[in-house]
């Protein structure tokens, strides 16, 4: 007891006296960084398997591309269980001068069976619930709709054939897919107006729902009676398994965010690794008085290990309350993820916090604490003696590999771990390799410097190992920021920049045979040229060569997708200009069935040329082989398919026929006409589609910055765990300046100059790192010509200056307030 | 205590050096030695072996008939805590402790259930009563002397080794710290080995020994 005293009461004295302060921040940072990710993930994961039957809306859902057969339901009545319908699909809703393309959800009463719809009277009002669902004749929209189409409650508007009143503002409704990932705004309305409309035809994409819900054992009996009894296209969700695009995103999240998580927890192991050398060196003289007084090695090491573990637990806690506060804003920015409100999170993440924590900690420190329990007693007689050699690489392997665990747990998979600790491990060596390289062109150029600048860059040069400490560990926090703000808009911008400005900027779907016409003499009407006309005829992929195709043979998830889905097929005589062959022979003239695919979707499926594939449409089978592959420009916004068959093969089936035009600025009027006079017609703005997947990406990278912004702060931690390490040399030199008749202003000069120094060199590695990374993303992945950005060179760098230059001097302002004299006496 | 042949070689540029040679000398309890010598004579060196903080190359301390080098380090810094106290020319207090927590460390580390009621007795005896809380940078030299040497003698040691102990104090200070060493040391009977070149100081001990060229000599009647 008495020696956790006594440890306890000399913490606290090396706590005032400042000694620890570098190493409780870094480890608090590090662990906020990691527990904000870390409790924000625990609770939306909570909120699933908590509330997943309100996230369904039910216990169990049948989910169809086509109405369900009467048979499904009437057996779960039979059994006792509530059921409600719901019907989802896009359509246009006009108003006046305005046509906006909603997520239409027309839903039956008793929906939702759990959970409940909120609702208020105008938008942005006090929102209540309990009030039913629409009526018919009356139509729910989400605020962005309302604002969209300008309409104020009460007022009617057309979607598809009929005029229904707005009549509330939906504000939450438990079973809605992610905001994140929806494209349109919300029109809720009862389905029993659905037939009016005359928006469901045969072959309109559409997603059926039929809820259910009750008494547990009867879901579950129900359940296992319908599982045997699904067809083509239609699947079960339950509360074990609901909301599964919610699941992935949320693992998905959790894995990259805590991966961004962990580059504070590398920074924070260099801050440790300095505040803890440098708390060796400064307790050698204790230790060996100590020694002399009868103290036992194992009795120092002791002493100072119960000191860390406090210390350690202590920021760590800390660390956790700032994670918590931290995950409140990634809740802000997420948390729309989910409709149901989010419980609070579990302590697990904070546990998991404070071990990381701790293992960053002691993995990088105790090499030092073994050190100093090593130093000789005699050193109390002679003050040169120490403990002799450096700990090198291998004496953090502890810590190293602790790192190395954390990030392969987080990353959940040996081999994106394994990617992710190479890349840093890259990352980290180039950044350093890169500062050793400018701090030697430095010190050529230190010459032609006035002599503050020449006494600063000096001050770099000479301790260039910390140099290149600090300048790689701001580099790393720089260059992703850059990269998420400059360098994001140019891929943006080089990508816009390639679409011709005549593309085409909206796609019309849903057209019928008998609308053909009527809508070339729409266009030419008004002095349009007539758009080309595709069939579009859905069919389901069933076999390739024989072979039955399932998602299940399918480890990509996209493929699984695909086959899951129905395929939009066309046919053709002759290939479009976008479309270039390049496998097999295009058709000529009357030579029988065949099919054409596209290279990229050919790839996923596994499908080769002279392969044989078999389609069902609308139940009826027929199979063509495949005689040439092709290349797809999809850049130019014309109307492509995946596979398209050679004439004859396809006409006799029920066809929808959709386009492409570029409708020109300032004539929106067209739309509006358009869908009145075509009420069925879904327009998609593309441009508006650009916006909300910008407005995702902004969110989503907004998200990623603010977790950056931990390993940012931490290289401010490095600077002061630097600046520490360096403290009782700098009092000293500063106090020789002043003695030979420097000037305050002089000493603050060389100060700035040397951490602006810092602070550019760091700016200049991340601004070329971020350069580079787009670079290779433009080049290798999106395969659009890069330039490189030399605006962001002057921004690098200036930004680097500015802050670790003032952050520099700040933190070394208490060196000059000391009056020389006091110094040198005390050293000499 | 007694030496016995103690012998000190260090290798120095390739070539061995020979600091202290077959050096002999016994010390009885109570008894009071100053060991004078130029700089550089060897007088920390035999200082640190006559309290087991350096090693010889031959010969043997025995401090209380127990054979120092026959223990291994802790040992010999457990002994250190029972029975020796030490007073250093430059203080040697820890900086992060307060004045009564640097005299209360030795008894805490050799696990005293008592440490602040014996410290505080000491401080007071040393007149710092007033002092406790106070740290060793907001004390002035004499004083943080005063303070080492409190922290000396709470553990009652049976040798007290000083090097130098007015080395850093200007001579009106090193006078009145010289009385209360000398003071407490025979107020506890403890024996006391001190290392100076200053022949005053040398004369207030009952015997003087010279150390030449690795070998003591007597220096009473310089």
């Amino acid at each position: 007891m008495s020696r956790f005293a006594l440890s306890l009461r000399m913490l606290r004295r090396e706590w005032r006296a400042g000694e620890l302060r570098v190493l409780a921040v870094a480890l608090a940072i590090a662990v906020a960084s990691v527990t904000s990710v870390g409790f924000f993930t625990d609770r939306v994961g909570r909120a699933l398997s908590q509330q997943a039957n309100i996230l369904l809306g039910a216990d169990l859902a049948v989910i169809s591309d086509h109405p369900p057969d009467a048979a499904i339901e009437q057996e779960a009545r039979r059994r006792g269980l509530q059921t409600a319908h719901t019907l989802s699909f896009p359509s246009m809703v006009a108003r006046g001068g305005h046509a906006q393309l909603a997520e239409i959800k027309a839903v039956s009463p008793n929906y939702p069976l759990r959970g409940q719809l909120r609702s208020a009277q105008r938008p942005f009002a006090p929102d209540h619930a309990g009030g039913g669902i629409p009526q018919p004749g009356a139509v729910w929209l989400d605020e962005r709709l309302f604002a969209q189409l300008e309409v104020q409650p009460g007022m009617h508007l057309q979607v598809g054939k009929s005029s229904l009143a707005a009549a509330a503002v939906l504000t939450q409704e438990p079973d809605r897919a992610s905001v994140v990932l929806n494209i349109a705004p919300r029109l809720m309305m009862n389905l029993a107006d659905i037939p009016a409309t005359a928006l469901i035809q045969a072959g309109s994409r559409a997603s059926y729902r039929l809820l259910v819900a009750g008494e547990p054992r009867a879901v579950e009996a129900y359940r296992s009676w319908a599982a045997v009894r699904l067809k083509r296209g239609e699947r079960l969700e339950g509360v074990s398994d609901a909301r599964p695009e919610i699941r992935a995103a949320l693992t998905r999240a959790g894995h990259f965010l805590g991966l961004a998580a962990l580059t504070s927890v590398v920074l924070a192991a260099v801050a440790v690794v300095m505040a803890a050398r440098r708390f060796m060196a400064r307790h050698l003289d204790s230790c060996a008085v100590m020694r002399c007084l009868g103290a036992r090695q194992s009795q120092i090491f002791r002493l100072y290990l119960i000191q860390f573990l406090l210390l350690g637990v202590a920021a760590s806690v800390a660390g956790c309350v700032l994670g918590y506060v931290g995950q409140m804003v990634l809740a802000a920015r997420l948390g729309s993820l989910i409709a149901a409100p989010l419980p609070q999170p579990s302590p697990l993440p904070a546990v998991l916090g404070v071990l990381t924590g701790m293992a960053t900690l002691l993995g990088f420190s105790l090499p030092f604490l073994h050190r100093l329990k090593q130093v000789p007693a005699l050193r109390v007689l002679r003050r040169e003696l120490g403990p002799v050699g450096r700990v090198g690489l291998a004496g953090f392997a502890l810590g190293l590999a602790a790192v190395a665990g954390l990030v392969l747990w987080q990353a959940g998979d040996a081999k994106l771990g394994g990617y992710v600790l190479g890349g840093l491990g890259a990352a980290v060596l180039l950044a350093a390799l890169l500062a050793l390289l400018l701090i030697r062109i430095l010190s050529g150029l230190r010459r032609q410097a006035s002599s503050a600048w020449r006494y600063g860059l000096a001050n770099i040069v000479r301790r260039a190992g910390g140099s290149v400490a600090q300048v790689t560990a701001f580099s790393l926090g720089m260059l992703v920021l850059l990269l998420l703000t400059v360098v994001r808009g140019d891929l943006m911008q080089s990508w816009r920049s390639t679409l011709p400005p005549e593309a085409p900027n909206r796609f019309v779907i849903n057209i019928l045979p008998d609308q053909l016409q009527p809508l070339r003499d729409f266009f030419r009407a008004r002095g349009l040229a007539a758009p080309a006309l595709y069939p579009m005829v859905r069919g389901r992929l069933l076999a390739i060569d024989g072979r039955p195709v399932a998602p299940e043979n399918y480890a990509d998830e996209r493929a699984q997708r695909l086959v899951e889905r129905e395929f939009n097929l066309s046919w053709a005589k002759r290939l479009s200009g976008d479309n270039q062959v390049v496998a097999g022979t295009w058709w000529a003239g009357q030579a029988g069935a065949q099919l054409s695919v596209e290279e990229g979707i050919a790839k996923t499926l596994g499908i080769k040329l002279g392969d044989r594939l078999s389609y069902d449409v609308g139940g009826t089978v027929f199979s063509a082989p495949v005689t040439s592959l092709r290349k797809v420009d999809w850049d130019s916004f014309r109307v492509n398919f995946f596979v398209i068959a050679s004439p004859g093969l396809l006409e006799n089936f029920p066809a929808s026929y959709i386009t492409s035009f570029h409708l020109p600025a300032g004539a929106a009027a067209l739309l509006d006409e358009m869908v009145k006079a075509f009420p069925n017609l879904t327009v998609i703005d593309v441009a508006a589609v650009m916006d909300q997947v910008r407005a995702i990406m902004d969110r989503v990278a907004g998200t990623v910055q603010f977790v950056f912004l931990f390993a940012w702060l931490m290289g401010f931690t490095v600077l002061f765990a630097a600046i520490a390490a360096t403290h009782d040399e700098r009092v000293y030199e500063a106090a020789i300046l002043r003695t030979l008749g420097a000037s305050r202003r002089q000493l603050l000069a060389g100060l700035f100059a040397e951490f602006a120094g810092i602070g550019a060199l760091s700016g200049l590695v991340a601004a070329l790192g971020a350069g580079g990374t787009g670079y290779f993303l433009s080049t290798k992945f999106l395969h659009l010509p890069y330039a490189f950005d030399y605006g962001l060179l002057p921004t690098g760098i200036l930004a680097g200056a500015a802050a670790v230059g003032l952050a520099g001097v700040a933190g070394c302002y208490g060196v000059l307030r000391r009056p020389p004299l006091q110094t040198i006496r005390n050293n000499g | 205590m007694q030496a016995v042949a103690l012998t000190k070689q260090v290798t120095s540029e390739g070539a061995p050096l020979t600091i202290l040679d077959r050096l002999d000398l016994s010390v009885y309890p109570g008894e009071s030695v100053a060991v004078l010598g130029a700089s550089g004579s060897g007088k920390s060196t035999l200082l640190g072996l006559l309290a087991g903080l350096d090693e010889p190359s031959g010969g043997k301390v025995l401090l209380d008939g127990t054979d120092l080098f026959a223990l291994d380090e802790d040992g010999r810094a457990a002994l250190r805590g029972r029975l020796v106290g030490f007073v250093f020319q430059a203080f040697q207090l820890l900086p992060a402790l307060t004045a009564l927590e640097n005299v209360m460390l030795p008894l805490e580390l050799a696990g005293a259930v008592s440490a602040r009621a014996e410290a505080v007795a000491v401080l007071e005896r040393v007149g710092l009563a007033q002092r406790h809380s106070h740290y060793p940078r907001e004390l002035s030299g004499g004083e943080q002397q005063r303070v080492a040497i409190a922290r000396a003698f709470v553990v009652n040691p049976r040798l007290l080794l000083a090097d130098e102990p007015t080395g850093n104090l200007d001579s009106a200070t090193g006078e009145r710290v010289i009385d209360l060493l000398f003071g407490l040391n025979e107020e506890h009977g403890t024996t006391l080995i001190l290392v100076t070149h200053d022949e005053q100081l040398a004369r207030r001990c009952r015997r003087r020994l010279r150390l030449e060229s690795g070998a003591l000599g007597d220096a009473a009647n310089e």
